[in-house]
């Protein structure tokens, strides 16, 4: 599991991660390192103030809904994007004014894009041929390759006689042959079908770690963000909302949106009735729940209780109580997700295990949850820290 | 299923629409049918009805000084036309297709132009300019002129396979270490090529039986196949032209048919053509 990242004490959106930048250079220089970069597209500006800095050989995931601004930070390590300010630094060398087929950078695409005519051979082959690697070699270095994608034997296969997840692979595999300094995954698994998802997923992380070659994933996907990555970039609207182990995103969102876009959890919105001793916050809805807060609250000020849907109880013996009722249960076999009315309109979801029967719609039920599971946000959607 | 059934009425229709169907087809094929059978009657005159056969017209076209040299110099001026003209579309719908440039959209309108203006006007502009700076007529100025006519389709040929060639296979290219030309070369040219034989061969046909233009454009003296046989034609109508026309059919439909069944058994041998989309 991922520990040993930089350490972010203060991931506040926009100017975290750069927070083990401008460490010395060479040897233990960041892999991939953005300072303070901008991209505009004419006047729409894509990517505002973005910094970041990825270690060597880690992986690292933007994660954001489309047009956020992460394929086209992804495409800017490349050399495919132009940037508008700032600096990317790659191994501790500049790469701004590099041109693409100069930067030794692997891209993998959505759309696998094997060059239609060559045979997978001459595919995986094609960063090695101008890289000037001897003839023998190449074909040794291919054939290595291809076993790590678990393809061996393919090298005369046309891509059309390939399925699309043996495509992904081979692009793969053309992608690394040739050791590039990063790897660059552009929404990969977009293109294949669920059960070929999850296997490619394993198998990429799997490739990943035994090359050691860092790797920039870029998903909207929050399942293939948490399950993959050693640190996530979340990102909204051109600018990072936080960036963190998986485990830091998803208990301790930074912002609503990380909250929201990650596993959509309960925003409840209150005041604060009692801020000296424990804190309590009565909610939109009328019930009153105990708190922690690292920092002292004014009594009276706007606060949001953020509670994921798998940190709420059935009955128990929990601190925090929320009576309600069911308004519908979906059964999941080990589990059921509930949707129950606490009253003000305010519905909250819920995703227990099932531990005698399965609830009925319309129902009774009380609803806890402990006060160290659930993360405040300020007025201005930040979390209070 | 039983299909259901036709009633008279929609019977008459469709009885009438194979009649007329066939009307357009003995109207458009007749002439080439009857060019061709009567290049082999034995008659002296150039028409029905036939007396026997015989290949002596073919025979004369074969000694005919004046026939052979037309038909080389229109072979020559289409070749240099196919290749240049080749040339040119593809750098051009290249450009069009995957670059932003200032008078892009005057540019593209531009190209497709010559196939829009009528032939003849095409030919005494191009006359006149050519008189106004003083210039002779020679056969470099056919030869432009020959590919000012066919350079539009050539192009509107190419853009429309670029467009096809997904931007991202000459990204790959790039990321893997070839440079923008090598890229070019090795990954989008390859995938243009039915485009590029295609465009070649509509070239050469346009070329090798433009009649009008080349009236105007011709050098003193010089003469293509299709104005040869025009001013044979103002002699008489010698059953010679009906092997010459017979001849000009052979090269114009059979080249591009040639070029087809090659790029086909091509296409075959190498698979070539885009991966499927669909995940599985």
């Amino acid at each position: 599991m991922p520990d040993s990242q930089d350490t972010l004490s203060n991931p506040r959106p926009t100017s975290a991660g750069a927070v083990s930048a401008s460490a010395a250079a060479g040897a233990n220089s960041p892999a991939v390192e953005f300072r303070n970069i901008d991209i505009a597209y004419g006047k729409f500006v894509a990517v505002r103030d973005f910094s970041l800095s990825i270690r060597k050989g880690s992986f690292v995931t933007l994660l954001g809904p489309s047009g956020c601004g992460k394929t086209t930070i992804l495409r800017s390590i490349a050399g495919l994007v132009d940037i508008s300010g700032g600096q990317i630094m790659i191994d501790g060398r500049r790469v701004d004014d590099v041109p693409i087929y100069k930067r030794n950078i692997g891209l993998v695409f959505q759309s696998y894009a094997l060059f239609p005519h060559k045979t997978v051979f001459d595919n995986v082959a094609f960063g090695l041929k101008y890289r000037n690697v001897p003839k023998p070699e190449i074909a040794r270095k291919v054939g290595q390759a291809l076993d790590m994608v678990r393809l061996p034997g393919s090298e005369k296969k046309l891509p059309s006689q390939l399925s699309g997840g043996q495509q992904q692979r081979i692009a793969l595999a053309r992608a690394i042959v040739f050791e590039p300094q990063v790897l660059l995954l552009d929404e990969p698994l977009s293109a294949l079908d669920a059960n070929m998802r999850e296997e490619m997923r394993v198998e990429i992380k799997k490739i990943q770690k035994a090359t050691g070659i860092t790797a920039i994933f870029v998903t909207h996907d929050q399942e293939e963000a948490l399950s993959m990555s050693d640190r996530i970039v979340v990102m909204n609207a051109g600018s990072v909302e936080q960036i963190g182990t998986p485990e830091e995103v998803y208990d301790r969102p930074a912002t609503a949106f990380v909250a929201d876009f990650l596993g959509k959890a309960n925003m409840l919105s209150g005041t604060v009735s009692r801020s000296d001793g424990p804190i309590i916050v009565t909610l939109a809805s009328g019930q009153t729940v105990n708190v922690l807060s690292p920092k002292a609250l004014a009594q009276g000020s706007a606060v949001t209780v953020v509670v994921r849907p798998q940190k709420l109880s059935v009955g128990g013996m929990s601190a925090n109580r929320l009576p309600g009722r069911v308004v519908s249960a979906s059964y999941l076999g080990g589990s059921a997700i509930y949707e129950v009315d606490i009253g003000d309109k305010t519905n909250i979801r819920a995703n227990v295990a099932i531990g005698g029967r399965v609830l009925s719609e319309g129902e009774a039920v009380e609803l806890g949850f402990d006060p160290n599971d659930c993360v405040l946000l300020d007025e201005a959607g930040r979390r209070i820290s | 299923m039983k299909a259901a059934r036709p009633n008279k009425e929609s019977k008459w229709a469709w009885r009438l629409t194979g009649f007329v169907t066939l009307c357009v087809y003995i109207f458009m094929f007749a002439p080439i049918v009857a060019t061709v059978i009567l290049s082999f009657n034995a008659s002296m005159f150039g028409g029905f009805p036939m007396t026997g056969f015989s290949l002596q017209w073919y025979a004369k076209l074969m000694n005919n000084d004046a026939v052979l040299t037309a038909f080389r110099t229109s072979l020559w001026i289409a070749l240099v036309t196919a290749i240049a003209t080749t040339a040119i579309g593809v750098v051009t719908a290249f450009a069009l297709v995957r670059f932003e440039f200032r008078g892009k959209q005057a540019l593209s309108t531009l190209v497709i132009l010559p196939a829009l203006v009528p032939e003849t006007i095409l030919g005494v502009g191009l006359l006149v300019l050519i008189k106004a700076i003083d210039q002779p007529r020679t056969m470099l100025l056919l030869v432009l002129g020959h590919i000012l006519l066919a350079v539009p389709y050539v192009v509107l040929i190419a853009q429309a396979r670029m467009v096809g060639i997904r931007r991202v296979y000459e990204e790959a290219a790039l990321s893997l270490g070839a440079s923008r030309l090598s890229s070019f070369r090795e990954i989008t040219l390859p995938l243009l090529v039915p485009a590029v034989v295609g465009g070649a061969l509509l070239a050469f046909t346009i070329s090798f039986d433009n009649t009008s233009a080349s009236l105007f454009w011709r050098p003193a003296g010089v003469e293509t196949m299709p104005t040869q046989i025009l001013s044979m034609l103002k002699i008489s109508i010698s059953p010679e032209i009906n092997a010459l026309g017979t001849v000009m059919i052979l090269v114009t439909v059979g080249i591009p048919l040639l070029g087809g069944l090659i790029l086909q058994s091509l296409t075959k041998l190498k698979r070539r053509g885009e991966p499927k989309e669909e995940a599985r």
